[in-house]
């Protein structure tokens, strides 16, 4: 609802008292979820420019040069508040809403990604709800997905008691298209029809968007009927009638209904274009009957897109949407005076500047304090010396954010549309783009803990992880989108982990030359006053040519195994916000990893010329679990490794903490490897050699680790689930 | 010689066929929208997987009626090959050219990785260049794929050696493992695998293309005698 202020505001702009459909109109605009007024003054200091930018924030999606004349539209979009109410549907609909803020520039989609979190999915109290809702969102994305045709090409899933109440699914989508192909979200030409296209209007999903700018209360179950109900089948339909539609050159400009829907597709088209958009209500396809202005335009139901042709040019468009056996109706027009004007039943409903609606939204510099944490700087007692490391790292890989999430992507369909290069599972996807002869690679990343324990730190340590993973796959990052999710902004401290981490991946994207293009932020995540953890996601891009991957297991025995950046360096206050920490020790304290950017780079550089001239047979970055997990993630049941170390740390420090900027690999060619690390002046060691069936990890003649590689095989998600 | 993959309003694997015989075959192939009625420029036709209508009812119980169906009964009666891939198996079942019906996987939920296949029969078009118990890593992706059919019919299409593939790690609860099978006349195959999937080796196996070789291999000999 609007603040007292914000009423205000409106009658200035008005310079009356609003009617109820504009009051609802303007509330649905200006709420946070659509005008992103708490984060807007700061989202200012992301670096939104670059070489391969061709469109940057304020579109449906971010566009990059690809190559060739082709680019990729890709963004991210946060389905978080509905999925918790109605997982299923809420998971199907983010979905459907991103993929359609990618066709609507004239990309055909071809790669999703999920990041999702939940609640612990073994907590005595709320596991079992946990384990609902996650099955509820995996099979709400595979149904979308799926029947969509999109593959769903990687992700992460991640579990901490923060996200009980409020569950992230953060949906990423890319698609592509040929240069002179996009089309924008901008109405022109005054007298232009305006044509309603796709499924008709209910009175599901209305104040969708206020309900994700709010915190859930013990009421929130009662919003149920605010989540939207998808149809994939629809969707697949309208994505094939816009395409072909576009390519009649008759469309002026298109935006989807997502998020305060017919309100806000038609006020933006018309604000980005300086025209007026001109409505009658009367003509818009309807669901369901005695529906009022106000519900018709803040309904939020799915598949459903606007668009602007060329005044006489209706028929081509009609043509093609009958053909895919859609509706599409003229239901008003672009006029010059700047103004949203609806009506109904012969009545004005409506009359507001575009430009009001879109842009003047009130921004709000919200005071920020320092971010909110009660984890301790010192390390709780604990006894590190007496572990058995061999233990801990098969606790460390049942656990449920490093085990295998096999379960959960094999209910994707991840090879439709035969691009899939590299699917889930691996360190990022890579896409081939079949008419260019390049390749698109993805990561989709966050870390909650590393932000909860230092916001700015965290986000930094978010983005050179993600370029980590594109570089181990031998590409070049070249671009970013993000979500943003964090509780209640009007919380100072809440407000002050938004604005460290925004700086944070400002600095980090300006480095590693990963512009933001666009992206989403979801605020209000809290639950009966308990927040998340400040979780942004980044989605980076980078490109590269095709060609068959390095996969992350080792192939052969008798490989060097070799660690780019090397053993890296710890203490007991950064050692708090490791994986090891949370599963073994059962506490967060401290710090995140360090992180030495231009050091990071160097190490992404030399795996990029690794690349270049086919030095590894495998490769895998080191993230989660650190040294150990990640050597253990690429052994398989037949090859394992006999790995001897050199250090001074205690053997608990040593095989799992987290440092950044380190990359594993395996080789015939020691000898080069270290010759292109060295011209870079990149630490890099060789930690011992793949063997046969054994996996044994000695530091100084001490044996840490001992097991058959067998044993280091990650058991599934799916032993979390079968539990009753 | 030309391949026809039909286009279901919600066929999603259309363009996959199409670009597997046209870039991994070198054979051209083309669309054939679903309110077709005349198949007459056609050598072969593809049904390829999707979800043709939505599948909102049981897979393929809508598809079944829609007018290319009545051509391709005509095309299969006279001899033409037509092979049903996922979605396509599952209306060829519901349409009646094969027998037995594909319920939901035993799991619940959809499936999608690889899986070996054994080569049961060459004796049909699309099997000749494969030998008998030859095995095939072909990608699955379906949620109702499980092959069901009553003794008498299993019974039948195993005396007439009708099942053209098996699978050695049935992902769906298939009965007697079974990944497709023939028609009577060995002109109709359906299966669950997408070979399409697995017909280019950057995709990380080109088994299946050995199975789409297969037909155009047979094609090619008919037009030429």
């Amino acid at each position: 609802m609007l603040t007292p202020e914000e009423h205000q505001r409106v009658v200035k702009i008005l310079k009356r008292e609003p009617t109820h459909t504009e009051e609802g109109i303007f509330t649905v605009m200006w709420s946070e979820h659509c005008s992103y007024k708490s984060s807007r003054i700061h989202l200012k200091k992301l670096p939104t420019t670059g070489k391969y930018v061709v469109q940057g924030p304020g579109e449906n999606a971010g566009i990059i040069s690809i190559g060739g004349d082709w680019v990729a539209a890709f963004k991210i979009e946060s389905h978080n508040h509905p999925s918790y109410i109605e997982p299923f549907q809420g998971a199907a609909t983010g979905v459907g809403g991103i993929l359609r803020d990618i066709f609507t520039m004239g990309a055909r989609p071809i790669a999703v990604l999920d990041s999702l979190r939940f609640g612990l999915p073994d907590d005595p109290a709320t596991g079992a709800r946990n384990r609902r809702i996650l099955e509820g969102v995996v099979s709400g994305i595979a149904h979308y997905g799926n029947c969509f045709g999109v593959p769903t090409v990687g992700g992460e899933c991640i579990f901490e008691a923060c996200y009980n109440g409020n569950p992230l699914v953060n949906v990423f989508a890319l698609g592509v298209c040929r240069r002179d192909e996009i089309l924008y979200a901008s109405a022109s030409g005054i007298g232009n029809p305006v044509i309603y296209v796709g499924a008709k209007t209910g009175r599901d999903g209305i104040h969708g968007a206020s309900m994700a700018s709010a915190e859930f209360t013990e009421e929130s179950q009662q919003k149920r009927p605010n989540v939207q109900v998808g149809d994939p089948f629809l969707e697949k339909l309208l994505l094939e009638a816009c395409l072909e539609a576009m390519k009649t050159g008759a469309i002026v400009g298109i935006q989807d209904m997502g998020a305060a829907g017919l309100t806000s597709s038609s006020s933006e088209m018309g604000s980005r274009g300086g025209v007026g958009i001109e409505i009658d209500l009367d003509k818009v396809p309807q669901r369901e009957t005695g529906m009022t202005a106000y519900e018709m335009m803040l309904s939020e139901s799915q598949e459903r897109m606007l668009l602007v042709t060329h005044k006489g040019r209706e028929e081509e468009v009609f043509r093609v949407f009958r053909k895919w056996g859609l509706d599409a109706v003229t239901i008003g027009e672009v006029t010059a005076d700047g103004m949203l004007r609806l009506t109904h039943k012969g009545k004005v409903e409506a009359e507001i500047p575009n430009h009001a609606l879109a842009e003047e939204a009130p921004r709000y510099d919200r005071p920020h304090t320092t971010p909110l944490r009660t984890a301790p700087m010192k390390p709780p007692s604990f006894d590190f010396a007496s572990r058995d490391c061999t233990e801990d790292l098969i606790t460390l890989l049942a656990s449920p954010d490093l085990c295998s999430k096999r379960w959960i992507w094999q209910q994707y369909d991840y090879t439709v549309r035969t691009n899939t290069i590299s699917g889930p599972g691996s360190d990022c996807a890579i896409v081939r783009v079949k008419e260019t002869g390049k390749s698109i690679a993805i990561s989709l990343d966050g870390n909650g803990r590393y932000c909860y324990l230092s916001p700015r730190e965290g986000a930094m340590l978010n983005v050179a992880e993600s370029c980590r993973n594109l570089a181990t796959a031998g590409a070049l990052p070249v671009a970013a989108t993000n979500n943003l999710n964090f509780g209640n902004p009007e919380r100072p401290e809440i407000m002050a982990q938004l604005v460290e981490a925004i700086e944070g991946m400002a600095e980090a994207c300006a480095f590693f030359e990963t512009p933001i293009t666009g992206g989403n932020v979801s605020l209000y995540n809290e639950t009966l006053g308990e927040p998340i953890y400040p979780t942004p996601v980044m989605g980076i891009v980078g490109l590269l040519e095709t060609a068959l991957p390095i996969p992350m297991q080792f192939q052969n025995t008798g490989r060097s195994v070799m660690l780019l950046g090397g053993l890296g360096e710890t203490d007991p206050v950064r050692f708090g916000s490791t994986q090891y920490a949370k599963t073994i020790v059962k506490h967060l304290w401290g710090l995140p990893p360090r992180l030495d950017m231009a050091r990071e780079k160097g190490v992404h550089d030399a795996m990029r010329a690794i690349h270049q001239e086919h030095l590894a047979e495998s490769a895998h970055d080191l993230s989660d679990g650190g040294l150990a997990v990640t050597l253990a993630e690429c052994a398989t049941a037949n090859i394992g490794a006999r790995i001897d170390l050199d250090s001074e740390l205690m053997p608990a420090h040593l095989l799992f903490h987290e440092a950044s900027s380190r990359i594993l690999i395996t080789t015939t060619n020691a000898a080069r490897v270290h010759e292109i690390c060295v011209e870079r002046c990149i630490d890099c060691v060789t930690l011992g050699v793949t063997i046969r069936l054994r996996f044994e990890i000695t530091n100084r003649r001490q044996k840490l680790v001992s097991v058959a590689s067998a044993g280091v095989a990650s058991p599934g998600i799916e032993h979390f689930l079968d539990r009753v | 010689m030309q391949i026809g993959v039909v286009v279901f309003p919600g066929s999603n694997c259309d363009h996959d066929a199409w670009y597997a015989f046209n870039h991994n075959l070198n054979v051209k192939a083309e669309f054939v929208w679903h309110d077709e009625t005349s198949l007459n420029n056609f050598d072969a036709i593809v049904l390829p997987g999707g979800f043709a209508y939505g599948d909102y009812l049981r897979c393929g119980a809508i598809a079944r009626f829609s007018p290319v169906m009545g051509a391709i009964r005509k095309f299969a009666a006279a001899g033409g090959p037509v092979f049903g891939i996922c979605n396509g198996f599952q209306i060829l079942v519901e349409s009646g050219l094969l027998p037995g019906a594909l319920i939901r996987n035993q799991s619940l939920k959809f499936v999608c990785r690889d899986v070996m296949l054994r080569t049961e029969t060459t004796d049909s078009p699309f099997t000749c260049g494969l030998h008998k118990g030859q095995t095939l890593r072909v990608p699955v992706a379906h949620g109702e794929g499980c092959y069901f059919a009553d003794p008498h019919t299993l019974d039948t299409l195993e005396a007439e050696d009708r099942v053209a593939f098996r699978y050695l790690d049935n992902p769906n609860g298939s009965l007697r493992d079974i990944a497709g099978i023939l028609n009577e006349k060995r002109n109709v195959l359906g299966m669950m695998p997408h070979p399409e999937r697995a017909s280019d080796p950057l995709m990380g196996s080109t088994d299946g293309r050995s199975i789409l070789a297969s037909l155009v291999e047979s094609l090619s000999t008919v037009s030429a005698a």
